[in-house]
């Protein structure tokens, strides 16, 4: 298989901050026709410092987040909204909380009316104990919102038939869970997270479950295209040293994917020459007396 | 006056107040006639009457009468 290639001429040139020299990153996500350099979306909740939410948004190097709607109270939304406009960030509005497609279609709704997107995060849940997604109402929501005019990112199961109905139905962006919502549990189940991936014709988006960076990076190795998180790093003892470590876990686990990494093997493979080693006192000592393993060859295993 | 309910309590208007009275009283901003801030800045915050979607277009247009609930949202952290 040939692995396309990235530019990586410029070296680590996501940053745009620290990078001002080089031209626009040469791997994009692009999400309805819009290009982020960055593949790690943000979750803003979770956090009741707004200040540290915003060092940590920024050392997430994050353009993209999610906000909830909810009703007004003085003197509270104003101040997010500013906080987002003035670090240049796409907002992505959700339906969290809604428990049927009725209530994520006012939602999504109302959140274009506010926000001025069509975009939408749509999550439709199933029950609060576990808020799984409710797939049933997640596709009719979809179908809708799709019919309506909206960008849906669907929040899904990690079930790979119905990512694809999803996907069938108009979403422009497939989005498996890799946990439970807040769980930190990781990525449960790599194998369907890669399926997915591999099959989807539209972005698919890690979403929920990541507890730590090496599990932002095993998102993007198993093929995904981004990761959104939230906890893990507003939950985080350090919210902005981790943010830091998911920026460059999402950027290391995106180049190590388009890598081409070697096939596993179950024998080492030495990785110095054997020929030209140096004398030893033994002047034949055949091949016959290296120790060996006694597992089949690579090659030849059942 | 008029008792409505406004986000889940009750809530008196004057006679006659339009959403677009109404939202102005919540965020303690004036509003131009096209429910945009006059002070220059975004406003982020969509109205729902009686759980459906009432477009800013429409706020001056739209009475609040009795007995209706009227939802102002906006953007929170989450998700």
């Amino acid at each position: 298989m040939t692995v396309p290639h990235p530019d990586l001429g410029h070296g680590p040139n996501r940053d745009r901050n620290h990078d001002p020299d080089h031209g626009p990153t040469p791997d994009p996500l692009v999400l309805d026709g819009t290009e982020l350099s960055s593949r790690l979306i943000m979750g803003t909740g979770g956090l009741s410092s707004l200040h540290t939410l915003e060092q940590a948004l920024e050392a997430s190097g994050t353009e993209l987040t999610t906000v909830a709607l909810r009703r007004y109270a003085p003197g509270q939304g104003d101040s997010l909204f500013a906080l987002l406009e003035r670090n240049d960030i796409r907002i992505l509005p959700n339906t969290a909380g809604c428990y049927t497609a009725r209530d994520a279609l006012l939602t999504a709704e109302l959140g274009r009316e506010a926000l001025e997107t069509d975009w939408v995060k749509l999550e439709v849940i199933a029950d609060e104990d576990t808020l799984l997604p409710d797939v049933v109402e997640l596709l009719d929501a979809t179908e809708q919102l799709v019919a309506r005019g909206f960008t849906v990112f669907a929040y899904t199961s990690d079930d790979p038939a119905v990512a694809r109905r999803l996907e069938d139905l108009g979403a422009a962006a497939v989005m498996p869970l890799g946990a439970p919502i807040g769980t930190g549990l990781g990525i449960l189940n790599p194998h369907n997270i890669e399926l997915i991936a591999s099959r989807a014709s539209v972005p698919v988006v890690l979403d929920a479950g990541i507890g730590t960076a090496s599990e932002a990076a095993l998102a993007m190795e198993l093929g995904c295209d981004a990761v959104l998180l939230a906890s893990a790093v507003t939950r985080a003892q350090d919210p902005v040293a981790m943010a830091t470590a998911m920026r460059h876990a999402v950027a290391a686990g995106r180049l190590a994917a388009r890598a081409g990494r070697i096939p596993a093997r179950r024998h080492a493979h030495a990785s110095s020459p054997m020929a030209g080693r140096i004398d030893t006192d033994a002047p034949d000592a055949g091949a016959a007396d290296v120790p060996r393993g006694d597992w089949a060859p690579v090659g030849e295993r059942p | 006056m008029t008792a409505i309910t406004l986000n889940g309590r009750p809530h008196v208007v004057p006679e006659e107040a339009t959403v677009v009275d109404l939202v102005a009283e919540t965020v303690g901003r004036s509003l131009g006639p096209d429910g945009a801030p006059l002070d220059g800045g975004r406003l982020g915050v969509a109205v729902a009457v009686d759980a459906a979607v009432v477009p800013r277009s429409r706020w001056r247009r739209t009475p609040v009468a009795e007995g209706q609930a009227v939802e102002i949202i906006t953007a929170v952290q989450g998700g």
